[in-house]
C-alpha cells in the first residue's frame, strides 16, 4: 500500500456485513434478547407469562430504578 | 462475524450492568427507600398489618438489583451488537469502533432518554397501583415509536448523505426525529399520579438516579464493546496498512 511514514494513520473502514447474514442471527437471538428485556421489566406485572410474584419482587428495585413502569 | 459480536456485545452488557447496578444501589437506593418508607406510612396511618413478603428488602436491594441491571444490560448490550453488525460499513467512513460509539449514543437517546422525558421512572408508591396495565401500555408505546422513528432517520441520513453531504443529512434527519418525537409525545395522555403528599425530593433523587444509572450502563456498554470490537478487529485493519 502507500508508504504513509509521516502521514496520519488511515481509518479502517469494516466491509458491510451482508443482510441474509445477520437477518437469522437478528430473528433468533433477537427474540431471546427481548424476551430477557420482557421478563426483568414487565413480567408479573401488567401481564404475567409466569404466575405468582417471586419474579417481580426479586428485580423489583432493579424495575424501578431502570425506569420500567410498577407500582 | 455476527456471533463474534454478538458474543462481546453481551460481555460489555454484562460488564456496564455490574457496574451500573453498583451505581444505583449506592446513588438509588437511598431514594427508593424513601418510596418505601412513605408508602409504609400510609399502610400505617390505614391500620393496615405489613404482610410477609416473598424477596427481603436486604435481597432486593443487593442481589435482585444487581441481577435486573445484568439482565438488562446483557439484553441490551446483545441488541446494541445486533444493530452494530447491520450499521458497520454502512454509515459513511466511520471505522467499527464509531460506529459502536454513534449507535450506541442514539439508541441511548431513543430507547431511554426520548421515553424518559415522556415517561420519567417512578419510586415505590408515586404510582396508582390499577393503572400498571395503561403504564405498562403507554411505556412500551412510547419506546417502540421512538426507536422505530430513530432507526427511520438513520435510513434517511443514510439515503440523504450522497446528496447534502453527512453533517446536513443527519442535521435534516435528526432535525425530522425530533419534530416527530415531539409531535408524538404531546398526542399521548400523560400520567399524572404522584400523591399531593409524596416527597419531592425523594422523587427527585430517584428520577436523577435512575436516570444516571442508565447513563453508567450505556456509557460504559458503548466503551467497553467499542474497545472489544476494535481489538477484534485489529489484525485486519494492520493488515490493510
Amino acid at each position: 500500500m502507500s508508504q504513509a511514514a509521516a502521514e496520519p494513520r488511515p481509518v479502517a473502514i469494516p466491509a458491510p456485513i451482508p443482510l441474509r447474514e445477520i437477518a437469522p442471527w437478528a430473528l433468533f437471538a433477537g427474540v431471546v434478547l427481548l424476551a430477557l428485556l420482557y421478563l426483568v421489566g414487565m413480567d408479573q406485572g401488567a401481564t404475567s407469562v409466569f404466575s405468582g410474584e417471586v419474579l417481580h419482587e426479586f428485580v423489583h428495585d432493579g424495575r424501578h430504578l431502570l425506569g420500567f413502569p410498577c407500582h | 462475524m455476527v456471533r463474534a459480536l454478538l458474543v462481546r456485545g453481551m460481555l460489555a452488557g454484562l460488564l456496564a450492568g455490574l457496574l451500573a447496578a453498583l451505581f444505583a444501589g449506592l446513588v438509588g437506593e437511598p431514594a427508593l427507600d424513601g418510596g418505601i418508607a412513605y408508602e409504609d406510612a400510609l399502610a400505617a396511618a390505614a391500620g393496615e398489618e405489613a404482610g410477609v413478603a416473598p424477596v427481603s428488602r436486604g435481597v432486593q436491594s443487593t442481589v435482585g438489583l444487581a441481577v435486573g441491571f445484568v439482565i438488562y444490560g446483557v439484553a441490551v448490550g446483545g441488541i446494541l451488537a445486533l444493530v452494530c453488525a447491520t450499521a458497520q460499513g454502512r454509515l459513511g467512513a466511520l471505522s467499527a469502533r464509531a460506529t459502536v460509539v454513534v449507535v450506541a449514543a442514539v439508541g441511548f437517546v431513543a430507547a431511554v432518554l426520548v421515553p424518559f422525558i415522556k415517561y420519567p421512572a417512578n419510586p415505590p408508591a408515586a404510582s396508582a397501583d390499577d393503572t400498571i396495565g395503561l403504564r405498562t401500555g403507554l411505556f412500551v408505546v412510547v419506546v417502540a415509536v421512538s426507536v422505530g422513528l430513530a432507526v427511520g432517520a438513520t435510513v434517511l441520513a443514510r439515503r440523504l448523505s450522497a446528496t447534502l453531504g453527512w453533517w446536513n443529512a443527519v442535521l435534516a434527519a435528526a432535525g425530522g426525529y425530533l419534530v416527530l418525537v415531539v409531535l408524538v409525545g404531546v398526542l399521548l395522555p400523560t400520567i399524572a399520579e404522584t400523591p399531593a403528599d409524596f416527597p419531592a425530593a425523594v422523587l427527585y433523587d430517584f428520577r436523577l438516579a435512575s436516570l444516571g444509572g442508565h447513563l453508567v450502563l450505556w456509557t460504559a456498554l458503548a466503551l467497553v464493546f467499542a474497545e472489544l470490537v476494535d481489538r477484534a478487529t485489529r489484525p485486519a485493519a494492520a493488515a490493510l496498512r
